[in-house]
């Protein structure tokens, strides 16, 4: 558009000698491809600096990445596939469980605890257990089975049912005492397994190399 | 934080604690403070697979959490903290320098673990150096050994007490506390209370006021390393070494004695230390290293040299000098880049990039003139400089059209300019290496697996003949595979390291350039 009015047949509007081509010196030609993703080098990369202390540094830094990932902080991923049973497999197993480490709850928020299912458990508890205290008071019995008579007499069919009805929710309330029982141990172990039995006397600090099979350390 | 940044965390994350861990790191170092359901929602992660990561990066100082002023809990993540990583071999590298062998073992314990309680660490360590001292036939060591080169790390701020969690009314953990006074970060917990603890229960410690710790659990100070006080040891070796090998070794000497006096008076990221008086620098060199009356020549040839390191600022107490940090850096880093170019582009181009480092700005035509190589050359090497961003144009109108013919474009150098893009080719070079050894790795696993599992085996029988046959299962073809990809991954862990030596001068240089920017204004 601009380039209208002065130089015809050019396709810019300044003087491009000013860019510093010369008179009738060819313009390159558009670029309409992306650089090549490895480009040539012109120089060949300089070795590197050889020295002791680089040498060390190395050795340090290839430890430190193979004790991080025996440690308890390298997480592996979780869907192994498990395609066979080794014999191996028992050894590795008990080699995780060597690392295990226990987050100092005085330091980390409350909410990244692992949950604990019992809390949520003893919230049904106590409707069942009401009705079955006030069943089970024994002095009450000569009484109770008195005033049953008396009903009996009185209101007929109806009331047995009914007392069919309370005995057979004792017995559920016993089965689901039973089951949160089941469950707390559960979850007392799980604790232990997590917190109360983990005792390291740093035994296992450091010998790892014996578990070979845990991947190359380079 | 560049992209390159961004990945080079994402794969030491991936590194050093695998796969989920990264997956979460990732999430956060786009969106980083977020809730925990936030977290676990968007990454897909299973909720309580998300809270093992947090505690792990938590312990290992790289993610924080602070309370939303809605009352939840959000969880940040602290990129520097996981670039930091990439220097720990040179930390554990320092320690050994400074206090032997019993500080590498400690300080290698704690950068693993992240925050650690001092019995703890202390426990472990007696136990490796003890096992290490006794297969070499050497006199074992005492828990004091070990104990006073905790303190002295501690005392000269190589480590530092983790920030104590803030609890809300509740006694719920909300926050990590913001510490006014240094001192208390550096503060060693009274060691004699131990013992005191053993007859009689003694008056419990502030902490445990609420909660009395159960033994195991120790006495709920946390140490970790403090990665500033290694940069600033870092930044000092450097200029020290730029010295000594400009001037000599004396030289070098001299402002070693120099930085150190200043360390005490000095405020983190001063820019320029406080002046300190020969005398002073006299009483901080090494006795009988040099007479005072050589001291101040060396003085006034440091400050007369190019470098600008040193200034005398004032006359009183025999003279009053002080290193210029900044000034340090910015020669450090330009030598550096013009290595970069020399190395990529050739000697010639050096020179126009020296020739522009000079006068600042000069017209192409000016720019020819100097350089003394053939106008077509020198207009060829120039543009090349340009199109890699290694020099930038000033456009300065003769009129207000802008217009082409009638403007001067100048080329300039911007030091901090290219330092950024150089830092960023770093990083992609640093990442590209880390990703090949991945690959290397994986591609060779099943060899490098068996090699390793051979080698155990043999090592546990005892006849010859039957060593001998377990270490021939692995064919000569493989062995010899098993030599080149050893050494391709030698070599691309030892160009690792090198880069990051590269990146560590020009991180430093980058970060005094903003602290002047903002001193400035």
């Amino acid at each position: 558009m601009a380039g209208r009015g002065r130089g015809r047949g050019k396709n810019v509007s300044f003087n491009v000698e000013a860019l510093g081509f010369g008179r009738g010196e060819a313009l390159p030609g558009p670029i309409s491809q992306p650089p090549p993703l490895f480009p040539t080098a012109d120089f060949k990369p300089v070795p590197f600096q050889q020295s002791e202390e680089y040498d060390y540094m190395l050795a340090l830094k290839q430890e430190f990445l193979g004790n991080m990932r025996k440690s308890p902080f390298f997480l592996q991923a979780s869907h192994k596939r498990k395609d066979i049973e080794r014999y191996s497999d028992k050894y590795q197993a008990a080699a995780e469980v060597n690392g295990k480490w226990k987050p100092d709850w005085r330091r980390l928020p409350a909410e990244l605890k692992p949950r604990v299912r019992k809390k949520t458990k003893s919230s049904i508890k106590p409707s069942v257990k009401v009705k079955s205290k006030v069943k089970l008071s024994v002095e009450d019995v000569s009484k109770t089975l008195e005033e049953l008579e008396k009903k009996e007499v009185d209101q007929g069919d109806e009331e047995e049912e009914e007392e069919e009805e309370g005995g057979k929710k004792k017995e559920e309330g016993e089965v689901e005492e039973e089951e949160d029982e089941i469950y707390d141990e559960e979850d007392i172990e799980e604790e232990t397994d997590y917190i109360l039995s983990y005792f390291d006397n740093g035994e296992e600090y450091g010998n790892d190399d014996d578990d070979a099979d845990e991947g190359p350390v380079y | 934080m560049t992209r390159r940044q961004h990945d080079v965390c994402r794969f030491l994350l991936f590194q050093q604690f695998g796969e989920q861990v990264s997956v979460v790191g990732k999430y956060l170092l786009q969106k980083s403070p977020s809730p925990l359901h936030l977290i676990s929602s968007e990454t897909h992660l299973d909720t309580e697979q998300v809270k093992k990561i947090l505690c792990i990066l938590i312990q290992q100082n790289i993610v924080t959490f602070g309370q939303h002023k809605r009352g939840f809990i959000e969880y940040s993540i602290r990129t520097g903290e996981i670039l930091n990583r990439l220097w720990f071999p040179k930390y554990i590298y320092c320690a050994k320098t400074l206090y032997g062998d019993a500080a590498e073992l400690l300080l290698e314990d704690v950068l693993q673990r992240g925050q650690v309680q001092m019995s703890k660490v202390i426990e472990v360590v007696m136990q490796r150096f003890n096992e290490a001292l006794e297969t070499s036939g050497k006199q074992k060591i005492s828990e004091s050994f070990v104990v006073d080169k905790f303190s002295n790390l501690v005392r000269t701020h190589f480590l530092q007490r983790c920030l104590d969690p803030i609890k809300s009314e509740s006694n719920k953990v909300v926050g990590l506390e913001v510490t006014g006074e240094e001192e208390t970060l550096y503060r060693l917990p009274d060691l004699s209370r131990k013992r005191k603890k053993s007859h009689d229960d003694g008056p419990p410690a502030k902490r445990s006021k609420s909660e009395r710790p159960a033994d195991d659990e120790g006495d709920g100070i946390f140490w970790r390393v403090n990665n500033e006080r290694f940069h600033q040891m870092f930044r000092d070796q450097a200029i020290v070494q730029a010295i000594s090998s400009k001037i000599d070794r004396s030289a070098g000497e001299v402002l070693r004695a120099m930085l150190r006096v200043s360390e005490v008076k000095t405020a983190g990221m001063a820019t320029v230390t406080t002046p300190i008086s020969v005398t002073e620098i006299f009483n901080a060199l090494p006795k009988d290293l040099m007479a005072r009356p050589l001291l101040e020549t060396y003085l006034s040839l440091i400050c007369d040299d190019s470098t600008n390191f040193l200034s005398k600022v004032g006359d009183s107490g025999g003279g009053m000098y002080s290193i210029n940090i900044y000034e340090a850096l910015a020669q450090l880093v330009k030598a550096h880049i013009e290595s970069v170019v020399q190395e990529r582009f050739g000697s010639k181009c050096l020179r126009i990039f020296r020739v522009l480092l000079l006068k600042k700005h000069l017209e192409q035509k000016q720019i020819e003139d100097f350089v003394m190589i053939s106008a077509k050359e020198a207009k060829d090497l120039l543009y090349t400089l340009f199109s890699e961003n290694f020099i930038t144009t000033t456009e300065i109108s003769k009129t207000p059209d802008h217009a082409p013919s009638r403007t001067f474009y100048l080329f300039t150098v911007n030091i901090q300019h290219v330092a950024s893009m150089v830092l960023n080719r770093c990083y992609k070079a640093l990442y590209n290496a880390m990703v090949k050894k991945e690959t290397e790795v994986n591609e060779h696993r099943r060899l490098l697996d068996k090699q390793e599992r051979m080698e155990a085996i043999a090592a546990s029988v005892e006849d010859a003949s039957q060593r001998d046959e377990i270490l021939n299962t692995i064919t000569p073809s493989e062995q010899e595979q098993i030599i080149k990809v050893r050494r391709t991954i030698q070599m691309l862990d030892h160009s690792e390291l090198q880069i990051c030596e590269g990146i560590f001068i020009l991180e430093m240089y980058l970060m005094y350039f903003k602290q002047r920017q903002k001193d400035k204004s």
